[in-house]
């Protein structure tokens, strides 16, 4: 067989379980593919010694007949997840040479499921931005290239997008907090699920906003999604808000069949200035699923325009308190002190030079708002007005909603450096058809469905309701097979 | 809302991030912007809500409180940048 690493995870599966392929094959031609992708800078820790070693004992056990369901599978992991023994760096300086002693739950997961681990994933740093800009190491390339510019691949999970779009793995993890599976998802060409908040355990991954923070797959199709996603969950005891509910098989909810659905389309996100070709989008998807047999009909959800303001009030205030813990003291970066310097000279240097410009302005904006005299008028009113948010999702789908339809972005991906002079609320922007769903904590996702003009990919977005994730899948496998997006980048790299 | 440098350098210290002087007017603006988009919350009547504190209204696993884990004193101070004796070291903290 040729060009292995082009192959999803589920012909990859029947094609290990077939002989037809090794898992040590799959996974050399993966890395061969990452050594010859370093523009694309998606790969920043590779683990190629570690790969082969978990390759041959994969295909030791496929060949014993004892293979789980991701068994010889080579996937990347995103840099925020820990990974016993390799550098685990959250895309921050703060965190250089950090090599947890433990593994995070869900990558856990993935290795017990007899996933390959290929290496660590570039990232906006703590997963603070929305085109991989924010990275310690330099930002994540988009194999979508359609001038002479280079494109961002989104964020803040912008190295997965890119390794999976540009086939340099079967599929990676992403974590997503406002939108950062989603949107890179949709700027990408490939499909990203973040499940129910509660659905995977955030034990292991380095934390930002604790009550908005999911991990999910990124994968090159829904049934991928469907597949990786159902050995990312689970009740995990050491994360107390995980659930303690069954896991689906997923992937054998995927029936393609719809009919008797109710599909809302949600009047607030259509915006003003909203570019006519993510329109024409969004209409076409609401037709796919009329013609698949489902009911559409228009919904409100009256609260959406706050959306982002509650959430840059609410997750910079998560992350003030979670990065606290970066002090200079138990693991990660110090700074050099001088003579006579004391310990608060040490956590305000290590902190100053650790940082990001964009991490920094968010620790200090949470900091603000949890400060005395501003908790009320900030902190509190955001909460409110989130219990607002989740209740406007309650009502469509108590009135027999089944999922939401709405664009993943306002626009395709924009160029590299093209936001830098922008004021920071711009780049916010790109999260403001994603950030709801963290607030509710619903799973959601992004399904690519068109190519805009110049043939950059567009994603749609459907959003279920709690737990629902195989149904949720199901629905995104009917606007697949409708919009047959097909399309690949072509290799430039 | 306009945030002056006395209260961005004030954020900063709290948050123990060193900010240069000629730093804090462009970081008080900054600030500034961000605080004018979070001021739109203020149009929501928020009179008789509940703020949010989880998003599953589950109620959170108890545990026996007893230690499960320990000895373990080479991973802790592996990671650390400077420890010593076994412990973790720090710049003098007390006169």
């Amino acid at each position: 067989m040729s060009d292995l690493n082009k192959l999803m995870l589920a012909g990859a599966r029947d094609a290990l379980r077939k002989g037809d392929v090794t898992s040590v094959e799959l996974t050399e031609a993966c890395l061969a593919q990452i050594e010859a992708a370093d523009e694309l800078n998606a790969f920043v820790h590779k683990t190629p010694e570690i790969a082969l070693e978990q390759a041959k004992a994969a295909d030791v056990r496929i060949k014993a007949g004892d293979a789980p369901k991701m068994c010889g599978l080579p996937i990347g992991i995103k840099d925020l997840f820990c990974t016993r023994g390799v550098a685990s760096q959250a895309a921050s300086r703060i965190l250089e040479g950090f090599k947890p002693e433990y593994e995070s739950t869900v990558s856990g997961k993935l290795l017990d499921a007899g996933a390959v681990m290929l290496g660590k994933l570039n990232m906006d740093e703590f997963a603070m931005g929305s085109s991989n800009e924010t990275s310690v190491y330099g930002n994540a390339v988009n194999p979508w290239k359609v001038d002479d510019r280079q494109l961002t691949p989104g964020g803040s999970s912008g190295g997965s997008a890119s390794a999976v779009a540009a086939d340099l793995c079967l599929a990676a993890t992403g974590t997503d907090t406002g939108g950062s599976i989603r949107q890179p998802a949709a700027f990408t060409g490939i499909t990203g699920i973040k499940p129910t908040y509660g659905r995977c355990s955030r034990w292991g991954i380095v934390a930002f906003a604790s009550s908005l923070d999911q991990a999910g797959p990124m994968t090159k199709d829904v049934r991928d999604a469907a597949i990786m996603l159902e050995a990312m969950c689970g009740h995990d005891p050491k994360d107390s808000t995980s659930a303690d509910l069954a896991v689906p098989d997923f992937e054998a909810m995927l029936t393609g069949d719809i009919k008797g659905k109710t599909i809302g389309i949600p009047r607030e996100y259509r915006m003003d200035g909203m570019p006519e070709e993510i329109e024409r989008l969004w209409q076409k998807g609401a037709d796919m699923l009329r013609d698949a047999g489902a009911r559409i009909v228009d919904i409100s959800l009256p609260h959406t325009k706050y959306a982002l303001p509650a959430y840059y009030v609410i997750a910079p205030a998560e992350a003030s308190s979670n990065l606290a813990r970066y002090d200079g003291v138990r693991y990660g970066r110090r700074a050099k002190l001088a003579q006579g310097d004391g310990i608060t000279e040490m956590y305000e240097k290590t902190r100053a030079e650790g940082f990001g410009h964009e991490v920094q302005r968010r620790v200090m904006v949470g900091t603000y708002v949890l400060s005395a005299g501003f908790y009320d008028a900030y902190y509190n009113r955001a909460r409110k007005v989130r219990t607002l948010i989740k209740r406007d999702f309650e009502e469509a789908f108590a009135a027999g909603v089944d999922a939401i339809l709405t664009p993943a972005t306002p626009s395709a991906a924009f160029g590299l450096g093209e936001m830098v002079d922008a004021d920071p609320v711009q780049m916010y922007l790109n999260d403001v058809f994603t950030v709801t769903v963290n607030l509710a904590g619903l799973p959601g996702v992004a399904v690519p469905a068109g190519l805009d003009s110049k043939g950059l990919p567009l994603g749609l977005q459907l959003i279920g309701r709690p737990w629902e994730e195989g149904d949720l899948l199901n629905t995104a496998y009917a606007i697949e097979q409708a919009a047959g997006f097909v399309a690949k980048p072509s290799k430039w790299w | 809302m306009s945030i002056d440098i006395e209260t961005a350098a004030r954020v900063a210290k709290l948050a123990r991030i060193k900010v240069e002087d000629d730093a804090l007017p462009a970081l008080a603006q900054e600030f500034s912007r961000i605080l004018d988009f979070i001021e739109e919350l203020n149009e929501v009547d928020v009179e008789g809500v509940e703020p949010m504190v989880s998003v599953e209204p589950m109620r959170l696993k108890r545990r026996v409180d007893g230690v499960t884990d320990g000895g373990m004193q080479d991973k802790i101070l592996s990671n650390a940048p400077d420890a010593r004796e076994g412990f973790f070291a720090v710049p003098k903290v007390v006169e």
